[in-house]
């Protein structure tokens, strides 16, 4: 029996496997950091599921003398850290990359262990 | 239940995840990075995180395109052909996503209230913090001030990582250096690197600096 409850995890484990077999099937580097960063989002993707509560609104308090269900707010602020720190990092790979390129003329993962060996 | 936007959203995000991967020109390959990153954004308002769905637009698809273009106007945008077959990456990745697949059997349900994240500190969060800090956006004072030690080592990571850029790009260009005949050879100022290697100086060692 498929549990419809579960079917955001199976989307965001597909994706996260879509962004691991770039990291570790493509020799490009700058592919290799666009793979990682596709599996970084996947895993905010499943906090921010984690968060969401049926019939909930986006936690911002209104002024109302009903009964208001919000969404929790924790796995929304620990992921805004999250993008932070990933774009971060993103950009220290990426003057990586810029160096690799001047040292050895090429990005791609097997020529440059050609050239080193 | 599960809405049929985010259903169509998450098969939009798969398919242009399978369209990087099959991409071999590395600028599509960004563009197709950024359209991700978009959808996504969209993907997190229908599941209520509004504040992380236009942080992810901003950084996600403005800042990381625009960090990945600048370096493919440095290092160029054609992706070789693989060299390996993709039997042995294939095989990982199926073996890790059931794996994962099959962990989260035990997971809480998605969308109910009672499960076990919502239960410990995020009430207290929701009914409080209007007296406590003011601010009718519950993400932001939990960012700046219930967590706000959490924020300063963000930004504590993103000054470490400024610096790491700046060192790394700050010197001038290396010299060159190739494997000739058996020996790691320095080629002069201003040699390109498909120049034969012969007014270089040989180094010393056996090159493993």
């Amino acid at each position: 029996m498929i549990d419809v409850g579960l079917f955001n995890y199976w989307a965001v484990i597909v994706l996260m496997m879509v962004g691991f077999y770039t990291l570790i099937a493509r020799g490009n580097l700058v592919k290799k950091l666009i793979g990682l960063n596709v599996f970084q989002t996947s895993v905010i993707m499943m906090y921010v599921t984690m968060g969401k509560i049926e019939g909930g609104t986006a936690p911002i308090l209104v002024e109302s003398g009903e009964h208001v269900v919000y969404s929790n707010p924790i796995p929304h602020v620990l992921m805004l850290t999250a993008i932070v720190v990933g774009v971060a990092t993103l950009a220290l790979g990426l003057s990586l990359v810029v160096r690799i390129n001047e040292a050895y003329g090429t990005i791609e993962e097997d020529a440059i262990m050609d050239e080193a060996l | 239940m599960t809405g049929f936007v985010d259903v169509a959203l998450l098969i939009l995000l798969a398919v242009t995840g399978v369209a990087i991967i099959r991409q071999r020109n590395l600028f599509a390959a960004v563009m197709l990075a950024g359209i991700y990153s978009l959808v996504s954004a969209g993907l997190f308002v229908v599941m209520d995180a509004v504040d992380v769905a236009f942080t992810e637009a901003a950084v996600g698809a403005g800042i990381s395109t625009v960090l990945m273009l600048g370096t493919l106007a440095l290092v160029g945008y054609k992706e070789h052909k693989p060299q390996h077959t993709p039997i042995l990456p294939m095989f990982v990745v199926l073996v890790t996503g059931g794996i994962l697949v099959y962990g989260t059997s035990e997971m809480p349900r998605y969308g109910e209230a009672d499960n076990p994240v919502h239960l410990h500190v995020a009430p207290h969060y929701l009914e409080e913090s209007e007296h406590e800090i003011h601010i009718p956006n519950v993400v932001t004072s939990v960012l700046a001030s219930y967590r706000g030690y959490d924020t300063m080592g963000e930004t504590a990571v993103i000054f470490a990582a400024m610096v790491g850029v700046l060192l790394l790009l700050s010197r001038g260009p290396l010299p060159l250096r190739v494997f000739h005949k058996g020996q790691w050879v320095t080629l002069p100022p201003g040699a390109r690197h498909e120049d034969p290697p012969r007014a270089g100086v040989p180094e010393e060692g056996d090159g493993d600096g």
